[in-house]
């Protein structure tokens, strides 16, 4: 029980996915305009990573390495990742309408988000078990929404700014995500 | 002859795919802690969009419209996987370099993006040139960003001492690095830009984006109603999306 919390309080702080492994970048700069769309798009990759990575972890153990089928396993995982984002947005829509339409475009969108694919590829090669797969999962998802909401915050004050006019639009998040790169450093002093 | 050339050109400075579209940032920032990184990455991405702009450009009129981006997906994650399999195979010190970042060329914007803004609509080879251009931009890029951080974090580019020993402010290869440097390298790219528009704008006036204009301070419209106005924009372009998307899946759901 302990090493699970461990894993999922390292994929969210110590080794946090955006800030640390650059991965996700795409969605980080792009939707962090916005505090509410960031908010949203943080809940909807939770709930797709977490799910993601437990699939893949089955899929893996069962599947691909019972039939020595390792070297497909991108392929696999992509396709299975494609399929889960359409089945939960389906899900989604039928059960609970309210959720699926503040989520909005930004569900479809998470299938091109390598923190997914980077997540289960991950996993598989620490040769983690399915507990730990699903807390990986979650914690790298929980680190995920903590930097994009962290940076929308932070760029609705930049916005206010005058600034000098190279600096404007791209430069100044990439400023802004490597002064919290820094920050999000000093999570490595902790002791596990 | 021409347009071939065009899209060599294209691809390396005009629309350069990191410097410019700001696709495929996450490999980008990841791998460029060395200049040699940068140009394994870079020629890896380069062989499979060359490829894959190749195969899809010649299936483009075989993929029903419908399921276009799942047999892409299919498609570039199947040159992916070979790719992945002759770098371990003849490289193993770039593979250990690389790691996760090679499968993950699959989810690459720029390949997606090229498949279906360009291959699907042009012929193999005016496809394959595109691939070339973008590949050498992204691999430009990546070098230039690599040999700086090397530089800077090291005192070495391509392992060879260029500073004095000793040197060095790790800052740079470590993650807050790539941000600090991918920032400067893009803010250099906007402030040329601005004086080219500038002299530009001398001739054709303004063409309404303030986000790049130096002259926005002494503009008439004050910088912060023009946030205010972009902000709205995006709002009812979102709106506008999720409005097409809705009834398009509906469509879609009732066949």
């Amino acid at each position: 029980m302990k090493s699970l919390i461990m894993i999922i309080i390292a994929g969210a702080l110590i080794n946090n996915v955006v800030l640390n492994q650059f991965l996700g970048i795409c969605s980080f700069l792009g939707v962090s305009k916005q505090m509410k769309a960031s908010i949203s798009l943080g809940g909807a990759v939770i709930f797709v990573i977490t799910i993601a990575s437990a699939v893949a972890s089955l899929l893996y153990d069962f599947v691909l390495k019972p039939l020595g089928m390792d070297f497909m396993k991108t392929i696999i995982f992509i396709l299975v990742i494609a399929a889960l984002v359409q089945i939960v947005e389906m899900f989604l829509k039928k059960k609970s309408p309210a959720v699926y339409k503040s989520l909005g475009i930004y569900l479809p969108l998470i299938t091109t988000n390598c923190a997914v694919l980077g997540v289960a590829l991950t996993n598989v090669q620490e040769g983690y078990n399915f507990a730990q797969c699903v807390a990986s999962g979650f914690g790298t998802a929980v680190g995920y929404t903590i930097a994009i909401v962290l940076l929308a915050g932070i760029r609705s004050r930049i916005n206010e700014k005058d600034l000098p006019a190279p600096l404007r639009g791209a430069p100044i998040v990439m400023i802004a995500a490597a002064l919290m790169s820094i920050a999000f450093m000093g999570f490595g002093g902790l002791q596990l | 002859m021409k347009k071939y050339v065009e899209r060599l050109w294209n691809g390396l400075i005009k629309e350069n795919p990191v410097l410019v579209l700001m696709l495929g940032m996450c490999p980008a920032l990841a791998v460029s802690t060395q200049a040699a990184n940068g140009i394994g990455m870079g020629l890896s991405t380069l062989a499979v969009l060359v490829l894959s702009n190749l195969v899809i450009s010649l299936l483009r009129k075989v993929i029903p419209d419908q399921v276009r981006l799942p047999a892409y997906i299919v498609i570039v994650a199947s040159l992916v996987t070979v790719t992945e399999l002759l770098i371990k195979a003849y490289l193993p010190d770039l593979y250990k370099n690389l790691g996760i970042y090679i499968p993950l060329i699959v989810v690459n914007c720029i390949i997606l993006g090229r498949a279906e803004a360009y291959a699907n609509k042009h012929t193999p080879l005016l496809s394959v040139m595109d691939g070339i251009g973008m590949g050498l931009g992204f691999t430009v890029a990546l070098t230039l960003a690599g040999a700086l951080r090397e530089l800077l974090g090291t005192g070495k580019i391509f392992g060879a001492q260029i500073l004095p020993e000793g040197f060095g402010m790790t800052i740079f290869i470590q993650p807050p690095g790539a941000f600090l440097i991918f920032a400067l390298i893009i803010a250099i790219m906007n402030a040329i830009g601005i004086k080219t528009r500038q002299r530009k704008l001398v001739e054709s006036g303004c063409d309404g984006n303030c986000a790049l204009c130096a002259t926005a301070s002494s503009c008439e419209t004050k910088p912060a109603e023009k946030a205010a106005k972009a902000e709205k924009a995006e709002k009812a372009e979102i709106k506008a999306e999720t409005k097409e998307a809705k009834p398009a899946e509906e469509g879609g759901a009732a066949k």
